[in-house]
């Protein structure tokens, strides 16, 4: 705008406002970079005292992530030299790797029940609020409200009857429940956010999409989808986000062939204490994917926050 | 039942077409669409809770499954409501509830205010104020344990850089004193941006007319900011304080992780209490009339806010 307003803050209060919100983000940066950096410390340098800012950064924790190790006697060191690079950071501790450890298995895990679960939400989502948004649905305001009050409900209430369900059904500590789990408490935000992107999609196209002769359904596909491609797409960064982030009935239904990975971290011990670049490797492995997301796809998320408090 | 465009473009459309348009009726495929996600939701949501309440009449232990279940009537309820052990982690629910409420409105109004002032750049600093909600509150809550140990962790060092405090000298996930301060401080670093965005879509929802039209009245700008934002906000606010208030009447991941309800049960909240009585004593019958009374107690509390914030929106 070049026309001046009234209502513009001053380059002043602009300045200001500026530094005290970039001085907020900063502080509020220091818990994730310290993260970052503990992943690339070595053992001493993690629990050095006064903690060490500057550090020689190693691949160390990220190694040890990995990898399980034994013990070994200098002997037995020296009888098998290390071939590669990352058998070498061990064998300089004086250990050797006995084999990969589960974080790779429990990472895949939480790929695959974030994914799969996020796919089903979406899909399942997709086709509720489609109906919701452009059939009369009896009842469909308490139908709406009901969807939405599921998820203000405590999941300790419903925990109890859903470990013993999954119990009774055989499927805890499957992929397939965890999937099923996820998915049922994702629908409800899914449903909402994609409502509000349909409601958007003028109505009028799927009516010249149905004279062209069009089913419903092909107008859906055909002229519906590819219009709420974006509102899609959120929707599932938002569940998938959940998922990967879900603790409290991951720690409940899995304990071994599914588990995700937040309850897996905070288990990871070293020898002697706990390593805490192991433990800051497979955080930031786990965090920057999303920190990534975030940053990339700002826009589209900042609206799935707030869709409570700006649809009204 | 369609609306009546479509009636006519039915009507219009020669039979050959309109058969293929009817040929699944438009209930029908309401129906389809709508019943997976309403079946689901029953299964995992309405089904359980039903269950839950059922259990909390009885003495069933899940670590037991082929013992008789005995019909107890109200004796789980009245044991709870007795329980001294449960008012104190009460007590402490309601200690986190209220600061963490209160840091981080104050907080969250306040940027929202600062990002509001549309300097350059606004919107990248908002996306990493936003970095912490976005990720995962145990993995954090873990790693937090690590930046608040004593003598080497970075929050004691910082603290004592400003205060000239020794940072061996205090612990806090250690101390009984400090300990709920700690979960405090967390929740609030985390959960801050999620009132400031709220509260930031709230101050992006008042037209740029009503303050030009003060500003021809000759308000001062404080005068604007107590008659016209704060008023206009508030409603968004509440909304927040909502959102924020069932999720840490329901906290556990963070707080199990960081505190593990230690030291003694000085920051047990509620919902890792019953865990303890669900999962590790397995007193299934009693755990879940524990269930249905903190889930009242939300469902009551939640109730009585949103009239008060319907009433607010309405003025």
């Amino acid at each position: 705008m070049s026309s001046y307003s009234i209502t513009e803050p001053s380059p002043r209060s602009k300045w200001i406002a500026g530094i005290l919100v970039v001085s907020y983000a900063l502080i509020t940066l220091i818990p994730l970079v310290w993260i970052i950096a503990t992943g690339f410390k070595s053992s001493s340098d993690s629990i050095a005292y006064p903690p060490k800012v500057f550090f020689e950064p190693t691949l160390e924790g990220y190694v040890n992530l990995f990898t399980r190790q034994t013990r070994a006697t200098p002997e037995q060191l020296a009888a098998t030299p290390p071939t590669t690079w990352y058998e070498q950071i061990v064998h300089d501790n004086g250990m050797v790797i006995s084999g990969p450890s589960r974080f790779g298995e429990r990472f895949m895990n939480s790929v695959i029940i974030g994914f799969g679960s996020t796919f089903l939400s979406v899909f399942l989502g997709t086709l509720a609020a489609y109906a919701f948004s452009r059939y009369r649905i009896p009842l469909k305001d308490d139908l709406m409200f009901f969807i939405l009050s599921t998820r203000m409900m405590p999941p300790i209430a419903v925990a109890i009857p859903i470990f013993l369900m999954f119990r009774a059904a055989g499927l805890s500590d499957t992929h397939a429940g965890m999937i099923l789990l996820y998915t049922a408490v994702n629908l409800s935000l899914a449903v909402w956010l994609l409502k509000g992107f349909i409601d958007e999609i003028p109505r009028e196209y799927e009516e010249a999409a149905l004279i062209d002769g069009y089913t419903r359904f092909q107008a859906f596909v055909k002229v519906v989808l590819p219009q709420a491609a974006t509102g899609i797409a959120s929707t599932a960064i938002f569940c998938l986000i959940f998922a990967w982030n879900e603790y409290a009935f991951a720690v409940l239904l899995t304990s071994g062939t599914a588990q995700t990975a937040p309850p897996f971290i905070p288990t990871i011990i070293g020898v002697g204490g706990r390593d805490w670049p192991a433990v800051a490797a497979g955080a930031t492995l786990f965090l920057v994917p999303v920190m990534v997301f975030t940053i990339l796809l700002r826009k589209h998320l900042l609206r799935g926050i707030t869709f409570g408090a700006v649809r009204k | 039942m369609t609306d009546s465009t479509l009636d006519r473009v039915a009507r219009a459309t020669p039979p050959r077409v309109a058969r293929r348009i009817r040929g699944l009726s438009d209930r029908a495929i309401a129906w389809i669409f709508v019943a997976p996600t309403i079946i689901l939701l029953l299964a995992v949501n309405i089904f359980p809770l039903i269950w839950t309440i059922y259990l909390s009449f009885t003495n069933y232990r899940a670590n037991r499954p082929n013992a008789e279940v005995e019909w107890v009537g109200l004796r789980n309820y009245q044991r709870i409501l007795s329980d001294p052990e449960i008012w104190q982690t009460m007590q402490a629910t309601a200690h986190f509830l209220f600061w963490t409420l209160f840091f981080q409105v104050l907080i969250g109004f306040a940027l929202a205010w600062l990002i509001n002032q549309k300097f350059r750049g606004n919107n990248l600093w908002t996306t990493i104020i936003v970095l912490p909600m976005m990720l995962s509150p145990a993995v954090v809550g873990n790693f937090w344990t690590f930046l608040y140990q004593p003598q080497i962790g970075i929050f004691n060092n910082i603290i004592s850089f400003f205060s000239g405090a020794d940072p061996t000298s205090f612990s806090m996930i250690g101390d009984v004193r400090l300990a709920p301060w700690s979960i405090v401080i967390v929740d609030t670093w985390m959960w801050t941006p999620f009132v400031m965005l709220i509260c930031l879509a709230g101050l992006r929802s008042i037209p740029d007319s009503i303050y030009e039209a003060a500003e021809c009245d000759r308000a001062s700008k404080w005068r604007q900011f107590w008659t016209i934002t704060v008023p206009m906000v508030l409603p968004f606010l509440m909304l927040a304080v909502l959102f924020r208030g069932i999720e840490n009447f329901k906290m556990f991941d963070l707080v199990v992780q960081l505190t593990g309800g230690g030291p003694g049960s000085t920051t047990e909240l509620t919902s890792i209490n019953l865990k303890r009585e669900a999962f590790e004593k397995w007193r299934t019958g009693y755990a879940s009339a524990y269930a249905v009374i903190l889930f009242v107690t939300v469902f009551g509390l939640a109730s009585i806010y949103v009239k008060a914030l319907n009433r607010v929106k309405n003025r």
